[in-house]
């Protein structure tokens, strides 16, 4: 885990630093009013500040949203690269013989070798399910497996 | 009273106030461009339009003068409002080392010089005041420009400023009472009872400003501003009666308030503040022949010498305690150089001693020449450092 230092600028606001796995160091100040400055601090100088961005509050927001975006699709990019190994999200089809069926019932893990790590309904997500969790029409399932695995999963459950 | 005055009277106060609002901003305008404080300029401004100026003006001074006075004491509580209790308490703990420094090295060559120039002890003691007061004012806003506030000797810097607050809450009743000029009992005992009361304030500030903050935050931006306002002139007057000096009266308004509305109460006083202050500064170099500045400007100009180096050498302190290399340390120093709005704050205090027109002058010169070169050496901190490198 990065280690965070947090210093108090008084009548101004707070400081939080880090270096990063690059070896430079990084730099967030929030003002009192909101605004931000994220700063880079020189290599010859490490007590300057090289460069420094002036972030709005509206700034601040779209660089967290693409900051959180992208680091969710790295980490399902970095499981796929598990040498054979895919994930796959997989939509019960209403005409699937396994709607309103169990995933016991189904016995998809010896069919087809993919697992079922997670059931997303409607805004929930039921992680990790048990072999009674019922599977309904609608239901994403979120499934690992080697390519061909989930593609016999996909066709128990998407036809 | 300017509202019983004859209409023609009346017309002329319009027309002069008015005029030298319009100059004044265009001072300001100037100063903006350029990146510095108008504080100098306003000096200057102040000069021209006092007696011996080159427009000396009709406006009754009675008018003048208690705007000046609400102008000080606007900026004090503004100082006051600029930090939270915690703050108060972090730069306590963290900067108390520098802020002894700093006090030392400051003061002494401000009270050395008022000595050398054969003043009376008080006028002495304001002297080393306007000398050890950096201007946070100025001091802000060239980290600010120059992108400085992420940089690690900063803290220290905002550290050394916090450190200065809080001994004003100290210095400005002790030279009040000074300035009093009685014998050294009755001395003794104002100080010790603008001291207690001072504490009692302060106490009382940290524990119910809270609840205070929380009545005053209620409300819209209308009362709060009138509220604020009535409220920095009635403890200011308070403490006036107490021989506190009405300033820090207003200094712990500031410092009472906490929490959202501090924020808020800083914004809408904001403007109010460079209004009020603008006449100030203005009000005190109108007070200043300007042969008197001719003459004050050699101790001014060696003061300021001085002055500059304690402070570089301050900063260098308090840096290097932070353990931030050379660059960083002349960095800090000559950021801190700068002097005004403080300096020339306490140096009002004296304006009705003997001296008190010739400290006025000094201060003017030792602040204009301070805040104009602090800010440049500041840009080019840099480039010293490189050359205290090389040697």
């Amino acid at each position: 885990m990065t280690e965070i230092q947090e210093t108090l600028l008084p009548g101004v606001g707070v400081r939080h630093e880090f270096t990063t796995s690059g070896g430079e160091r990084l730099a967030l100040l929030t003002h009192r009013t909101g605004r931000r400055e994220l700063a880079i601090y020189d290599s010859d100088d490490p007590d300057m500040c090289r460069t420094v961005l002036h972030l709005s509050g509206e700034d601040t927001i779209a660089l967290g949203e693409l900051l959180g975006a992208s680091q969710v699709s790295e980490t399902v990019r970095r499981m796929q690269r598990l040498e054979g190994v895919a994930m796959d999200w997989i939509t019960i089809a209403s005409t699937s013989p396994s709607a309103g069926r169990t995933i016991a019932d189904g016995d998809f893990r010896t069919r087809t070798g993919a697992s079922i790590v997670a059931i997303i309904r409607d805004e929930s997500t039921v992680p990790a399910p048990g072999p009674e969790a019922q599977l309904d029409a609608g239901d994403v399932v979120v499934a690992i497996g080697t390519p061909e695995g989930l593609e016999r999963l996909q066709a128990l459950l998407g036809t | 009273m300017i509202l019983a005055s004859p209409s023609s009277q009346l017309a002329t106060s319009f027309i002069e106030i008015g005029a030298v609002a319009l100059v004044l901003a265009v001072l300001a305008r100037v100063a903006g461009r350029f990146g510095f404080t108008a504080i100098p300029l306003y000096l200057i401004a102040g000069l021209a339009v006092g007696e011996g100026g080159v427009f000396p003006l009709d406006v009754s001074h009675d008018f003048i003068a208690l705007v000046a006075e609400i102008g000080v004491l606007l900026l004090l509580l503004t100082l006051g409002l600029e930090y939270s209790p915690a703050e108060l308490r972090h730069g306590l703990r963290s900067g108390m080392a520098a802020g002894v420094f700093d006090a030392i090295a400051n003061f002494l060559p401000g009270f050395a010089a008022g000595a050398a120039l054969g003043w009376a002890m008080p006028a002495a003691v304001l002297l080393g005041g306007v000398c050890w007061v950096s201007s946070s004012g100025i001091i802000s806003k060239v980290l600010a420009d120059l992108d400085r506030l992420g940089n690690r000797e900063t803290p220290a810097v905002l550290n050394l400023l916090v450190m200065e607050d809080l001994a004003m809450a100290v210095f400005l009743p002790v030279a009040s009472a000074l300035v009093l000029g009685r014998a050294f009992g009755s001395t003794v005992g104002t100080i010790a009872v603008a001291l207690a009361a001072v504490s009692g304030i302060m106490l009382l500030a940290f524990r119910a400003g809270d609840r205070l903050s929380a009545v005053l935050d209620r409300g819209g931006d209308e009362p709060l501003l009138l509220a604020v306002f009535g409220l920095t002139l009635v403890v200011g007057g308070l403490a006036q009666r107490l021989e506190v000096s009405a300033a820090i009266g207003a200094f712990l308004v500031g410092l009472a308030l906490s929490g959202p509305v501090q924020h808020r109460a800083g914004a809408l006083i904001g403007p109010l503040r460079d209004l009020f202050a603008a006449v100030f500064f203005v009000f005190f170099s109108f007070q200043i022949e300007p042969a008197r500045l001719v003459d004050a400007l050699g101790p001014a100009a060696l003061l300021a010498a001085v002055g500059i180096a304690t402070k570089i050498g301050t900063g260098w302190f308090a840096a290097a305690q932070a353990g931030v290399g050379v660059p960083g340390r002349v960095r800090a120093g000559t950021t801190l150089a700068a002097r005004g709005e403080f300096s020339i704050v306490i140096a009002s205090l004296g304006a009705g001693l003997a001296d008190g027109e010739r400290l006025g002058a000094v201060a003017a010169g030792f602040v204009l020449l301070t805040a104009v070169v602090g800010p440049l050496a500041a840009r080019s901190a840099d480039r010293l450092a490189t050359a205290i490198g090389r040697d």
